[in-house]
C-alpha cells in the first residue's frame, strides 16, 4: 500500500474509534434493587437518578410525587384510617399515570408482638393497603405483597413513637 | 457407605474431622448417628475377649455415633467385656460386680441404698453436693480429639457443667477434688469423698481403642452407703467424644432424679448480629451446652423459627430467600434444602409432627392466616383452621393426636387446642391478658407459651389451661422451647432501645435457675432437639 493509503486508513480508523467512543445514554438503566430487603425510603431518592435527574415512573419519582409511600396503623390494627386514605389516594393517582409500573407493598409490625403473629399482621396490613388501592382502580395484577413482620423496623427505639412508625405498609415501585 | 456395627442400627455417613466447621452445607456431620443399644451378657470367656477392652459392665453398653467397629468386634458378635478387667495393661482391679441382671434397667430413683434422691418437685431447694473428679486414662494416647489424659479432664468438666447447670447439683470445686488413680475408678476412696461433703460421686475412665474409637466408662456411687448405684460404658468416635460426657451426665441425672435425660441433645436457633434495623440472621446449630457450634446459612436471607425433625436429620424453617418468605426443609447432612409448599405467597411458623411425616405450618392468603398441614415430603397442604382471625404457631402433643395453636379470633391472641385433623377447636387460655407461641412439652403434661401483658413472659399451663404459672419476668421473653425431658425451657430475651439485642436463655419449669446460654453472637428462636439416640 502507498503511504497515503496508510495515512487515510489511519485517519479513518481514528475517526471511527472516536465515533465509537461511548456516549452517556440519555437514560441510565435503573439502579439494582436489593432483592432481600425493603427499600429504605431515605435511600430511595437515588434510585433512577441520572446526574440528579429523576426518571419518571421510578420509585424515586414515586416518592417525590406522592404525599407518602408509607401508611401507618394502630396497635394490632390493619384498617386504613382517613390519614392513610389520603396517602393512598395520592399513590393511586400516580399509579394511574404510570400504568405499566408494578409495585410491591410491604407490611410491617412493631416489636411488641410475637414473631409469627407479626408476620401475619404485616400480611394483613399489606393486603389492606393493596385492597384499598385496588378499589381505587389500581389493577391487582400490578401489585404483590410481602410481610416482614417485625424484622425490619425503621425506628429503633422502644417507645410509642418508634412503635407507631414501625406499624406501617410501604409501597415500593419496582423498577 | 459404612456398614452397621453388628447390624443393630443404621449406617452412618463419614463423620467430620473435629475442627471442620464449614458454614455451608456439604457437611456430613448432621444427624450424628444413633447409638446401638446392645444388651451385653457379661462373659467370663477370656478367649473371646479382646485384650484391649475395658472392665466388664453388667449393664447396657451404648455405642455412641454408630461408627463401624473393627472386625474383631464384629466377629465376636457382641462386645465382650471381660469380668475381672485383667486385660488392662495397667493393673485395673476387677470392677465391682453388681448382682443385677445385665438386661435389667436402672433401678428407679426411689429404690436406692441410702435413699439418695434429688427432689425435683416444688423447686430446687437443696442441690445435691456431688464429686466429679478427673477421669483417668489407662494409657496416655494421642487421638484426633486430643490426648486421653486431657480428654479425661474435659469429660469430667462436661459432666460437672451439665449437672451444675441443671440447678439440681452442686459439684465440688476443683480444689476439693483429688486425682483418682486408674484402679480407684472401681474402688473409690469413700472416706475421702465423704469428708468433702459430697453425697454422690461420679468416676470414670477413658481409653483409646486400637481402632480409633474411644471407650468411656462412667460409674455413679452413693458416698455414705459406699455403694455403686449404676454404671454405663460408651464407645465413641473421636469427633463424638463430648457425647460420652453428656451421656454420662444423663446417666447420673436420671438415676438420681428419676427424670428423663436431656444433656445429650442439640439446639438449633437463629444467630443474630448487626444493627436493629437490618439484623443479619443465620441458622446455627450447637450442642445444648454451647459446644460444637456451627452456622448453617450465610446470612444473606432473613431466616426464622427453625425446628428439628424428630429424626434430627433435617430442620424445617422459614427463609426470605429470593424475597419470597417460605418454609424449607434443610438437610443437615447434605446442606441442601427444598421448598415445602410451592406457589404460596407467605408460609411460615413450621413444625414437624412427632412421627416426622407431616409439617404443621401457617399460610397467609388474601390477608388471612390459617394453620395447615402438609406431608413433610411436600405436596398439597391440608387446611386445619378456617377462622377470619390470625391462626398460627401450631405444635403437636407428643402422641400426635392434638395440636395447640394461637388465634386472635376472639379479639386478641389466645391459646387453642384441636384434634390433629382440625376438629374440636377449643380455647384453653382464660387467665386474662393475651397468650402466644404455645409449645407442647415432650412429656405431654404442660404447654409453654409467651404471655403478653406489660411485658412478654414465659409461662406454662396444663393442656386444659389450668395451673398457669409464669416463669420469667423481664421486658421481652419470647418463644419457649422444651428440653427433651420436659424440665427445662429455652427462650430468647430481647433488650430495649436501639441497642437492644436478643439472647438465648433457659429456665427450669419451676421458674428457677434462669441462665443465659452462651452463643458466639446474639440469638433468637431457639428450638431444642430430641435426645440423641
Amino acid at each position: 500500500m502507498s503511504k497515503l493509503s496508510n495515512i487515510l486508513l489511519a485517519c479513518t480508523a481514528l475517526i471511527a474509534v472516536a465515533g465509537c467512543a461511548k456516549k452517556r445514554p440519555a437514560v441510565l438503566p435503573p439502579a439494582p434493587v436489593d432483592t432481600n430487603a425493603p427499600v429504605d425510603p431515605n435511600a430511595g431518592m437515588n434510585n433512577g437518578n441520572v446526574g440528579g435527574a429523576i426518571v419518571p415512573g421510578s420509585d424515586a419519582d414515586f416518592q417525590r410525587s406522592v404525599s407518602s409511600n408509607t401508611v401507618n396503623f394502630g396497635l394490632d390494627m390493619y384498617d386504613i384510617d382517613p390519614t392513610a386514605r389520603a396517602i393512598l389516594d395520592s399513590q393511586a393517582q400516580w399509579l394511574a399515570k404510570f400504568p405499566n409500573q408494578r409495585i410491591t407493598i410491604e407490611g410491617h409490625a412493631d416489636e411488641r408482638g410475637t414473631r409469627e403473629y407479626n408476620l401475619a399482621l404485616g400480611d394483613r396490613r399489606a393486603n389492606a393497603t393493596k385492597n384499598y388501592l385496588a378499589a381505587k382502580g389500581v389493577s391487582s395484577s400490578r401489585m404483590t405483597t410481602i410481610s416482614y413482620g417485625k424484622e425490619r423496623p425503621v425506628a429503633m427505639g422502644s417507645d410509642d413513637q418508634s412503635w407507631a412508625a414501625n406499624r406501617r405498609a410501604v409501597t415500593v415501585v419496582l423498577n | 457407605m459404612t456398614r452397621s456395627i453388628l447390624g443393630f442400627f443404621p449406617s452412618r455417613q463419614t463423620l467430620p474431622v473435629a475442627g471442620d466447621r464449614s458454614t455451608h452445607g456439604n457437611h456430613p456431620g448432621g444427624g450424628r448417628g444413633p447409638i446401638g443399644k446392645v444388651d451385653v451378657t457379661t462373659r467370663n470367656d477370656h478367649s473371646a475377649a479382646s485384650p484391649n477392652w475395658a472392665p466388664a459392665f453388667a449393664g447396657v453398653v451404648h455405642l455412641v455415633g454408630g461408627r463401624r467397629a473393627r472386625s474383631v468386634l464384629a466377629s465376636v458378635g457382641l462386645l465382650a467385656f471381660v469380668s475381672g478387667g485383667a486385660a488392662y495393661a495397667q493393673d485395673a482391679p476387677a470392677p465391682q460386680q453388681t448382682p443385677a441382671d445385665p438386661a435389667a434397667p436402672a433401678a428407679p430413683a426411689g429404690d436406692q441404698s441410702g435413699g439418695l434422691v434429688v427432689d425435683v418437685t416444688g423447686g430446687i431447694s437443696a442441690p445435691m453436693p456431688i464429686a466429679i473428679p478427673v477421669m483417668p486414662t489407662a494409657a496416655v494416647v494421642s487421638t484426633p480429639a486430643g490426648s486421653t489424659d486431657v480428654l479425661g479432664r474435659q469429660l469430667s468438666e462436661i459432666v460437672t457443667n451439665d449437672l451444675r447447670n441443671s440447678g439440681l447439683f452442686t459439684p465440688l470445686s476443683p480444689g476439693q477434688l483429688r486425682p483418682v488413680s486408674f484402679p480407684e475408678v472401681t474402688a473409690p476412696g469413700f472416706e475421702y469423698w465423704g469428708s468433702t461433703g459430697a453425697q454422690a460421686l461420679v468416676q470414670g475412665f477413658i481409653r483409646a481403642n486400637g481402632d480409633g474409637n474411644l471407650t468411656v466408662g462412667c460409674y455413679l456411687y452413693d458416698v455414705s452407703s459406699k455403694a455403686e448405684l449404676t454404671r454405663t460404658g460408651f464407645v465413641v468416635s473421636p469427633s463424638d467424644w463430648r457425647r460420652a460426657g453428656h451421656k454420662c451426665a444423663d446417666m447420673v441425672y436420671t438415676r438420681l432424679t428419676g427424670e428423663g435425660a436431656y444433656f445429650d441433645s442439640r439446639v438449633v436457633y437463629v444467630s443474630e448480629t448487626g444493627p436493629k434495623g437490618r439484623r443479619i440472621k443465620r441458622l446455627a446449630i450447637m450442642d445444648q451446652d454451647g459446644a460444637n457450634h456451627r452456622f448453617l446459612t450465610n446470612g444473606q436471607s432473613i431466616v426464622l423459627t427453625p425446628r428439628f425433625a424428630p429424626n434430627q436429620q433435617s430442620i424445617v424453617y422459614m427463609s426470605y430467600l429470593n424475597n419470597r418468605p417460605a418454609i424449607y426443609v434443610y438437610d443437615i447432612g447434605s446442606g441442601k434444602q427444598r421448598l415445602v409448599v410451592a406457589n404460596a405467597n407467605l408460609t411460615f411458623a413450621p413444625r414437624f409432627s412427632p412421627d416426622g411425616r407431616n409439617i404443621l405450618f401457617s399460610m397467609a392468603q388474601g390477608g388471612n392466616t390459617d394453620v395447615y398441614r402438609v406431608s413433610s415430603q411436600g405436596g398439597t397442604p391440608q387446611r386445619l383452621t378456617n377462622s377470619p382471625g390470625i391462626d398460627t404457631g401450631g405444635s403437636y402433643s407428643p402422641d400426635g393426636s392434638k395440636i395447640v395453636f394461637e388465634s386472635d379470633r376472639s379479639g386478641g391472641q389466645q391459646i387453642y387446642v384441636m384434634n390433629a385433623d382440625g376438629s374440636n377447636q377449643q380455647r384453653i387460655s382464660f387467665g386474662g391478658g393475651r397468650y402466644a407461641t404455645p409449645v407442647w412439652s415432650p412429656r405431654g403434661d404442660l404447654i409453654a407459651f409467651t404471655k403478653l401483658g406489660g411485658g412478654f413472659r414465659i409461662g406454662i399451663m396444663s393442656p386444659s389451661g389450668g395451673g398457669e404459672k409464669l416463669l420469667t419476668n423481664d421486658w421481652q421473653d419470647e418463644g419457649p422451647s422444651w428440653s427433651p425431658n420436659g424440665r427445662v425451657i429455652n427462650f430468647y430475651r430481647s433488650g430495649r432501645g436501639s441497642g437492644g439485642k436478643a439472647d438465648l436463655w433457659s429456665v427450669d419449669l419451676t421458674g428457677v435457675n434462669e441462665r443465659k446460654i452462651p452463643t458466639p453472637l446474639d440469638g433468637s428462636d431457639p428450638a431444642w432437639g430430641p435426645l440423641r439416640p
